[in-house]
């Protein structure tokens, strides 16, 4: 059992407090979204603690957008942490990993799925837990695929995210077979909420954005700052289903997620948080049970001995998703099935989907594998 | 002459399988929120109880008069009489997910409380508390040794098997193992543990004495995928050979050798059972197992498929396949 003098570690969290609108009311984040399911991971740690003589603390620095998150890395540096996570955007990660190096630093990057960071902006000090635009895109299609709904309308936004989203959408469908049969960029503005103006402007733009295409099975949107897609289900000019940031939604976590002893975390969080779980909780709970589950294993809270236990063969994290999360030596990304959400009302499927086979594991039939990885990193952080 | 085959085809079948046993079994609908009681002479279920939500363990009292069915989304044990399905008491605890009593006593029982890592234990005659043990995260299966000295328990997301002492309630030992360790089984003469871990994909064999690990034992099937090879129930047979080891999504059930812990083959669960069944996929997702009293068949509950399979344990054969409810999660059998 732990004692007063149990060894601690504390891992820390730069937190970006901002404000997010989001079309769907019940959508918008609350503010402590992330830091909740680390505050879950630390506790769920401590449990697994006290038996191991280790003590979990963690240590959050709420950061504003216009507020510099290296001065908040070098606070927690100065205090000794070497494991901090982050949901700040993909430009702060990659700030955030090199500041971080000179400390011996590691990175958890538990919300931003920008490829480049695993690709030719990859870092030897950054574990993905956030999945990759790619993952997403690979386990939406998977399912679409096996529906045989392959000729896709693709509609995305004019955020630069939303380019990259799309991107990934096309290197899907290419990889599993399915047909972009068209591709509309949607230039409405991100405005007000229907608060005055009542719902006909949408009943009329949206059914004109999406007439006359050809005929396809599915609309996939790609809008990564909620200007549009959620207006999108029971507004196009066909009756199609609706997938991607809307309608059916590739997704890390699920608040409705109850296979696989899923049950079992909502209850545990949503007792912690009153609340319900977040994807972004999901991967912050992730990023401090690896750091937890690697220290039970290996035996001790040294840094480097739990990284070293991490990046081995041997890491498993159950992460109720049926099969067990591992890291990707090749850049550092968290492999893990992907689900596939009713607009975060109900789980439709979990992919991998049957009949997409891989070598090594199913997993990595998502998202960018060994061959294909432009990411060079120096051979000794590959582990 | 079509007729004349069938007739003779199916009479051959049921000689072949029916177990002619007056045993009564148990089946815990996880979804539907019944228990399926099937009378194992007609291998039919004749009873359906309703029960509270999230029916998954149960345990029988030594006289198998009373079933103890967890109900973990109603928080509460509730007690049942096994001859008029009346609920007879109740044990309110929060997320009970398995219980276990002492072999041959009704008391203590104790329960793994999922939600709060702590498992506690209960006098089932007056229902009252007797002990709180702490425990890792997710706590789940549960067994007693033999002697009734000797408590463990799997936490399946601290990953550990954690032992405690009947007597004191102290905590003696707490073994790593590989993750989401499921269920726990004592061998008949008290030396060693079992332990099923669903996501490790292995089953690790610990020393009740010096709480060492003594073996991990790993499955592979070809063609199948290690990940698939998730095992959860353990069953070993009163004379300690052999191990049967339920697979989970791999749809089998390995057989493994108590002294050498060899693997030493795979049952198909889903393969055609000898009676003909009316479904055609059967056997999927096999968890938890039981044996009939005698030895001679031993039961899976099959999450998947919605019905329990029955193996012959001579030639381990499935010679039939009885429908339950919806997601039947454990499976007793009475002992008269």
């Amino acid at each position: 059992m732990r004692t007063a003098a149990s060894p601690t570690l504390t891992v820390g969290y730069i937190h970006w407090l901002h404000d997010v609108e989001t079309i769907s009311l019940v959508a918008t984040p609350a503010p402590d979204n992330g830091r909740a399911g680390s505050e879950v991971g630390i506790a769920d740690n401590n449990t697994t603690g006290r038996f191991m003589n280790q003590t979990f603390v963690l240590a959050p620095v709420e950061v504003r957008t216009k507020d510099d998150p290296v001065a908040a890395l070098k606070a927690l540096a100065a205090q000794g942490v070497r494991f901090a996570l982050t949901d700040r955007p993909a430009a702060d990660v990659l700030k955030l990993a090199d500041a971080g190096a000179a400390h011996g630093m590691t990175i958890f990057n538990v919300g931003a799925p920008e490829d480049s960071l695993r690709q030719q902006d990859c870092r030897s000090n950054v574990i993905h837990t956030a999945p990759s635009y790619a993952m997403l895109a690979d386990a939406l299609a998977q399912y679409l695929v096996w529906k045989r709904w392959n000729r896709w309308f693709l509609a995305y936004g004019e955020h630069p995210r939303d380019l990259l989203l799309a991107a990934a959408y096309r290197r899907a469908a290419k990889t599993f077979g399915a047909r972009i049969v068209v591709e509309r960029q949607y230039k409405g503005k991100a405005g007000s909420r229907e608060t005055d103006s009542g719902l006909v402007d949408l009943q009329k733009q949206l059914p004109v954005f999406t007439q006359n295409a050809p005929n396809y099975d599915v609309l996939v949107a790609a809008d990564e700052n909620s200007v549009f897609a959620d207006d999108l289900p029971y507004r196009t000019w066909d009756a199609r289903p609706v997938a991607g940031s809307a309608g059916l939604m590739p997704t890390s976590w699920d608040p409705n997620s109850v296979a696989y002893g899923g049950k079992e975390m909502q209850d545990r969080f949503i007792a912690h948080a009153h609340r319900f779980m977040t994807a972004l909780d999901m991967n912050a709970w992730v990023a401090v049970r690896m750091i937890g589950t690697a220290a039970s294993y290996a035996r001790t809270l040294d840094p480097d001995a739990i990284l070293a236990y991490m990046r081995g063969p041997q890491f498993q994290l159950g992460a109720y998703r049926g099969l067990s999360l591992s890291l990707r030596d090749w850049d550092g990304q968290v492999r893990q099935a992907i689900l596939l959400s009713n607009s975060g009302r109900s789980v439709v499927s979990m992919s991998p989907q049957p009949g997409f086979l891989h070598e090594r594991t199913v997993l990595d039939t998502l998202g960018i594998d060994r061959p294909e990885s432009a990411c060079k990193m120096p051979r000794a952080a590959r582990g | 002459m079509m007729w004349r085959r069938l007739t003779t085809g199916a009479m051959l079948a049921f000689c072949l399988a029916a177990p002619a046993l007056a045993n009564m079994a148990y089946v815990s609908n996880e979804k539907d929120n019944t228990v399926s009681v099937i009378d194992l002479a007609k291998m039919k279920v004749v009873r359906t109880v309703p029960t509270g939500e999230r029916p998954r363990g149960m345990a029988l009292s030594r006289n198998g008069r009373r079933l103890l069915v967890c109900e973990g989304d109603s928080n509460r044990i509730d007690i049942f009489d096994t001859k008029t399905w009346k609920v007879i008491g109740a044990i309110d605890t929060p997320d009970p997910e398995y219980a276990a009593l002492r072999e041959n006593s009704n008391n203590p029982l104790y329960v793994s409380n999922e939600n709060n890592a702590l498992v506690t234990v209960w006098n089932i005659d007056t229902q009252r508390m007797l002990a709180q043990l702490p425990t890792g995260v997710e706590p789940e299966g549960m067994a007693v040794s033999p002697d009734g000295q000797l408590i463990v328990n799997t936490t399946e997301t601290t990953d550990m098997a954690q032992f405690f002492s009947y007597k004191t309630g102290k905590n003696l030992a707490n073994v790593l193992v590989p993750p989401r360790p499921r269920w726990a089984a004592f061998t008949h003469d008290g030396k060693q543990v079992w332990i099923s871990s669903e996501l490790g994909g292995t089953v690790t064999i610990i020393d009740t004495k010096t709480f060492k690990v003594l073996d991990t034992i790993h499955f592979a099937v070809p063609g199948l995928r290690s990940t698939f090879l998730q095992p959860v129930g353990i069953n070993i047979t009163k004379d300690d050979k052999l191990a049967f080891v339920a697979l989970g999504p791999a749809n089998r059930v390995a057989v493994v050798s108590v002294p050498s812990h060899k693997v030493l083959s795979y049952i198909e669960t889903d393969k055609k059972a000898l009676r003909v069944s009316k479904y055609l996929l059967v056997g999927q997702r096999p968890w938890h197992m039981a044996f009939t009293p005698d030895g001679k068949y031993l039961l899976t509950a099959n999450g998947l498929s919605n019905d329990v399979s029955i193996i012959r344990v001579s030639d381990q054969r499935v010679v039939d396949t009885i429908p339950v409810g919806q997601q039947p999660w454990m499976v007793l059998v009475s002992p008269h």
